[in-house]
C-alpha cells in the first residue's frame, strides 16, 4: 500500500513552541557569552564566550527563518552557514594568536596583556 | 640672386669653424691646428675670389651697385630687427685683401711660432679674429658690424696679451682693450642715436636702409643740439669709435704698446686689418658722412672733422716714428701716421682715396711687419734697431723685401703702391676747399717727408753699417750670451716666401690707382673704368706727382745725410739726430708725453676717483648698511621680546592644558582588552535601549 504524501506542516501552528522562546534563549546564551568573555582572565576562555555569542546569533538567524512566513528563501540558512564557516576561519586565527602570545609572552592571563596601554 | 651674395656668410663662418674645432684640440695638436686655420682661411680667399669676379662682371654695368641679402632676426614689439650681408665694391675690395694677407700671415705664424708652446692657442685666437674681420666686412648691419667690430677688439686683447706672463704684454692687452673700448661707448650711442632718429641699422635695403636716399634726406632735414646736423652728430659719435680702433690722435697710444704681441699679430692686427677697420667704417657710412655721393644737398661737416683728426693724426705721429728706437714701435706709429692719411684721404678725397691707401697699405705694412718679424726672429728676439746693424749680408731676403716695403711706405716715385695711393691723397688735400684751406695739405707733405726719413734712419740702423749686437755681447756676457753668441741668421722658406709674394704686391699693387688707369676709384665709385696715359702729363696731376716724388727723395736724402754718411760703431752711441738737436729729440723720443700726460691726469683722476669711491664705499655706503643692519637688529630684539613675554606665555599654558588633557583621556587606553569589548558591550546596550527607548516613544 502506498505510503500516503508526507504533508508539510502548516508554517505557524499553534502547536508550535513560540519564537519568543528561541529570542529568550538566544539572549540568554548571548548574555552568557558576554559575561564569559568579558569576565574571564584566560584568553581562551574569552574566545570560548565569543564563539558562543556567535552561536546565540545563529540561533536567532535559524529561529527568524524558520518563523518567516516566506520561509521558502534561504537567505537565513545561508547566513548561519557562513556564520559559521566564518567563526571556524575565526577559532583557529584566534587560537594561533593565543598560542603566539603565550609564546611572546609566557602568559594567556589578558589583564598582563596590556601593551597597547596608551 | 647670385650663389656667393646668399652664401657669402660662408666667408666669417669658416674661420669661426676652425676657430671652433681648435679651441677643442689638445696643446699637442700643431698640425692641425695650423693646417685648419690655413686651410679655411684658404677657402674663405676662394669664396672671397669668387665674390670679388662677380663684382667685376656686375662693376660693368657703370653704376653704384650693392647686393645684399637680408634676413629677419628677432621681433621685439612691432618693429622686427634685420640683418644681413653686403657685397659692394668697399666689402668685396677688403674681403680679398684680408683673407689674402691673413692667408699669408698665417703661413708665416708657422714658421715664427715654431718654438712657442702655445701654437694651437695661438692659431686659435688667430682664426677667431680673421672669423670677426670678415663678419665685421660682410654685415650690412650697423650692430652686427658694432658685434663683430668687439669681437676683433676681443681677439685683439687675448693676441696683444698671448704672452701674458711678461707683465707688460698683460698691461697692454688691457690698456688697448679700455681704451678702444672709450671709442666703442660713443660709438655705440650714434648706433642708438641712428636708430632712434631713422629706425633701421641695415645700411641698404631696397631704399630704405639708413645709407640710402630716404633715409639720409630725413637726417639731414633733423638737427639737434648746438643746430648740428643729425647726419653730422650720428657721423661724429661714429667717427669716434673709429678714432679708438684705427688709433687715431687721442686714443693713439694703445697701437705702439700692442707691438707687446707677437709679431704675426702686429702685421695682421695692428697693422694690415684690424686698425682698418675704423677707416673701413667710415667708408661704409660714408653716405652719412658726405650726403653730396648720393645726390643730396646736405651738412658733410663731420668729414672735416675726420681729417682734420687725420692730418694732426698723421704728422703727429710720423715725428714721433723719428725718434723710436724699438723695430716694432717705429712701424706701429707708421701705422698709426699712416692711419691718419687714410683718415685724411677719405675727407677730402672719398672713399676710393682711403680705401686705395688701406688696401696698398695693407700689403706694404703688412710686410714690413712680417720683415721685422724675420729680422727679430734672426736676431735671436732681439727688437732695439740699435743692437742690429748689417744685417744686409746675413738675411739677403729679408733685406730686399723689407727694401721694398720701405720704399713703398716712403712712397718713392712711380713703381712702388705707395707712392701711388699717397699721391691720391695729396692730391685730394691739394683740390680741398674746407675749413684749414691748405694746412692739411702742407702737413700732408710734412709727413710724407717724415715717413721717407724715418724709415731711411731705420733701414739704415738695421741693414747697414756693421753688426753691433757682439759688442753688446761683451758687455753683458751673463745674461744674453747664450742667444746672442750666434750670428744673425736667414729665415726659414716658410717666412721668406709670404715675404716674397707680399713684396710683390706692394709694388704692383699701385698700378691698380694711377691717375692714368684709375680702376680702383672708378670700381669704388662704380664709373666705368677708362686709360688716359694724358692725364699724367696734366697741369692737374703732374705737379702733386713732382712734389710728392721731390719730398720723398728729399726724406730719404736726409735720413741718409744724417745717419747713412759716418757708419754707426756702437749701439749706445748718442743718436745723429739727438746729437743735432738734444731740445727736441727726447720730446719725440718720449712721444711728446702723451702717455704721461694721461698718466698724469686721465689716470690720476681716475685713481683719485677710485679712491674717494672706496672711501665713499667704506663710509658712506658702508655706514648706511650698518645703520640698516643695527635698525634691523633692534627691531628684532623688540619683535623677540614680544614673542617671548607677549605670545610665548599663551601659547605655552594652551599647550600646557592640551597636554594635561591628552594625559588625561590617554587613561582611558589602558591596554585590556576585556576593557575595550566591556565599553562596547556597553555601548551596543545603548544604542538597544534608545531605539527601543525610539520605537516606543513613535
Amino acid at each position: 500500500m502506498p505510503r500516503p504524501p508526507v504533508r508539510l506542516k502548516p508554517l505557524i501552528e499553534t502547536k508550535m513552541i513560540p519564537l519568543s522562546y528561541y529570542l529568550i534563549l538566544a539572549a540568554l546564551i548571548f548574555c552568557v557569552g558576554m559575561a564569559g568573555a568579558l569576565m574571564r582572565r584566560n584568553l581562551i576562555l574569552t574566545l570560548v564566550g565569543i564563539e558562543l555569542m556567535l552561536n546565540a546569533a545563529n540561533l536567532n538567524f535559524i529561529a527568524f527563518w524558520r518563523y518567516n512566513p516566506s520561509a521558502a528563501s534561504h537567505a537565513g540558512i545561508m547566513f548561519v552557514i557562513f556564520s559559521i564557516a566564518i567563526a571556524a576561519a575565526e577559532a583557529s586565527v584566534g587560537l594561533a594568536l593565543v598560542i603566539s602570545i603565550y609564546r611572546h609572552y609566557k602568559t594567556i592571563n589578558l589583564d598582563k596583556i596590556d601593551s597597547l596601554k596608551g | 640672386m647670385e650663389w656667393i651674395v646668399q652664401n657669402l656668410w660662408w666667408i666669417p663662418a669658416l674661420p669661426l669653424l676652425a676657430a671652433g674645432f681648435i679651441a677643442v684640440t689638445p696643446r699637442s695638436g700643431r698640425l692641425f691646428a695650423s693646417a685648419t686655420a690655413i686651410g679655411s682661411m684658404a677657402l674663405a680667399l676662394i669664396l672671397s675670389l669668387k665674390a670679388f669676379f662677380l663684382g667685376l662682371d656686375t662693376a660693368r654695368s657703370g653704376v653704384p651697385w650693392h647686393l645684399v641679402h637680408n634676413f629677419d632676426w628677432f621681433q621685439s614689439g612691432s618693429s622686427m630687427m634685420q640683418l644681413g650681408w653686403v657685397l659692394d665694391p668697399l666689402s668685396v675690395l677688403m674681403l680679398v685683401m684680408v683673407t689674402f694677407v691673413g692667408l699669408l700671415i698665417f703661413i708665416f705664424s708657422v714658421g715664427y711660432m715654431s718654438h712657442d708652446e702655445n701654437f694651437t692657442r695661438f692659431f686659435g685666437f688667430l682664426s677667431l679674429f680673421a672669423a670677426s674681420m670678415l663678419g665685421l666686412i660682410v654685415s650690412n648691419n650697423l650692430l652686427m658690424l658694432f658685434m663683430c667690430w668687439e669681437l676683433v677688439g676681443l681677439a685683439s686683447y687675448l693676441l696683444i696679451g698671448f704672452w701674458f706672463h711678461k707683465p707688460s704684454a698683460a698691461a697692454a692687452a688691457k690698456k688697448a682693450f679700455i681704451t678702444t673700448r672709450i671709442g666703442d661707448v660713443v660709438f655705440f650711442l650714434g648706433i642708438l642715436f641712428l636708430y632712434w632718429k631713422s629706425g633701421t641699422l641695415q645700411f641698404y635695403d631696397n631704399g630704405s636702409g639708413c645709407l640710402e636716399k630716404d633715409k639720409i634726406s630725413s637726417l639731414i632735414a633733423m638737427t639737434t643740439v648746438g643746430g648740428l646736423a643729425v647726419n653730422t652728430a650720428i657721423g661724429l659719435l661714429i667717427f669716434c669709435g673709429a678714432i679708438g680702433k684705427s688709433g687715431q690722435f687721442p686714443l693713439h697710444v694703445w697701437l705702439p704698446d700692442a707691438m707687446e704681441g707677437p709679431t704675426p699679430v702686429s702685421a695682421l692686427i695692428h697693422a694690415a686689418t684690424m686698425v682698418a677697420a675704423g677707416v673701413f667704417l667710415m667708408a661704409r657710412v660714408y653716405p652719412l658722412l658726405e650726403p653730396a655721393v648720393l645726390g643730396v644737398e646736405g651738412s658733410n661737416d663731420a668729414l672735416t672733422v675726420v681729417t682734420w683728426v687725420g692730418a694732426i693724426t698723421a704728422i703727429f705721429a710720423a715725428s714721433i716714428a723719428v725718434a723710436q728706437t724699438d723695430i716694432k714701435r717705429i712701424l706701429a706709429y707708421s701705422t698709426v701716421s699712416q692711419l691718419g692719411f687714410m683718415m685724411m684721404g677719405l675727407g677730402m678725397g672719398g672713399v676710393a682715396v682711403g680705401m686705395f691707401h688701406l688696401l696698398t697699405h695693407a700689403f706694404f705694412k703688412a710686410l714690413l711687419f712680417l720683415g721685422s718679424g724675420s729680422v727679430i726672429h734672426g736676431c735671436h728676439e732681439e727688437q732695439d734697431i740699435r743692437k742690429m746693424g748689417g744685417l744686409k749680408k746675413y738675411m739677403p731676403v729679408t733685406f730686399l723685401t723689407y727694401g721694398i716695403g720701405m720704399l713703398a711706405l716712403s712712397g718713392f716715385p712711380l713703381v712702388f703702391s705707395g707712392f701711388w695711393s699717397k699721391d691720391a691723397i695729396i692730391e685730394a688735400a691739394r683740390d680741398w676747399k674746407g675749413f684749414g684751406g691748405m694746412l692739411p695739405f702742407i702737413i700732408g707733405i710734412t709727413a710724407a717727408l717724415l715717413t721717407a726719413f724715418y724709415m731711411t734712419r731705420q733701414m739704415i740702423y738695421v741693414f747697414f753699417c756693421n753688426n753691433r749686437s757682439h759688442e753688446e755681447n761683451s758687455e753683458h756676457t751673463h745674461d744674453t750670451s747664450s742667444h746672442a753668441s750666434h750670428a744673425p741668421h736667414e729665415s726659414p722658406a716658410v717666412m721668406t716666401v709670404p715675404l716674397m709674394i707680399l713684396a710683390v704686391f706692394a709694388v704692383g699693387l699701385g698700378f691698380l690707382g694711377t691717375p692714368s688707369w684709375p680702376w680702383i676709384q672708378s670700381f669704388m665709385n662704380g664709373s666705368p673704368v677708362a686709360l688716359h696715359t694724358e692725364e699724367l702729363g696734366s697741369s692737374q696731376v703732374l705737379p702733386v706727382l713732382v712734389i710728392s716724388s721731390v719730398v720723398t727723395i728729399c726724406g730719404i736724402f736726409l735720413g741718409w745725410w744724417i745717419y747713412g754718411r759716418k757708419p754707426i760703431l756702437h749701439a749706445d752711441d748718442l743718436d745723429a739726430l739727438e746729437k743735432m738737436r738734444p731740445d727736441i729729440y727726447p720730446v719725440l723720443r718720449n712721444k711728446f708725453y702723451i702717455d704721461e700726460f694721461y698718466e698724469g691726469t686721465i689716470i690720476r683722476f681716475q685713481s683719485w676717483f677710485a679712491e674717494l669711491c672706496d672711501l665713499a664705499d667704506y663710509w658712506l655706503w658702508n655706514g648706511v648698511v650698518m645703520a640698516l643692519s643695527y635698525a634691523v637688529i633692534g627691531l628684532s630684539w623688540v619683535s623677540r621680546f614680544f614673542d617671548e613675554f607677549g605670545i610665548n606665555g599663551g601659547f605655552d599654558q594652551t599647550c600646557q592644558k592640551l597636554t594635561e588633557g591628552g594625559g588625561w583621556i590617554s587613561r582611558a587606553q589602558n591596554g585590556q582588552t576585556q576593557k575595550y569589548l566591556g565599553i562596547l558591550g556597553l555601548g551596543a546596550a545603548l544604542i538597544a535601549l534608545l531605539i527601543l527607548w525610539g520605537c516606543k516613544a513613535s
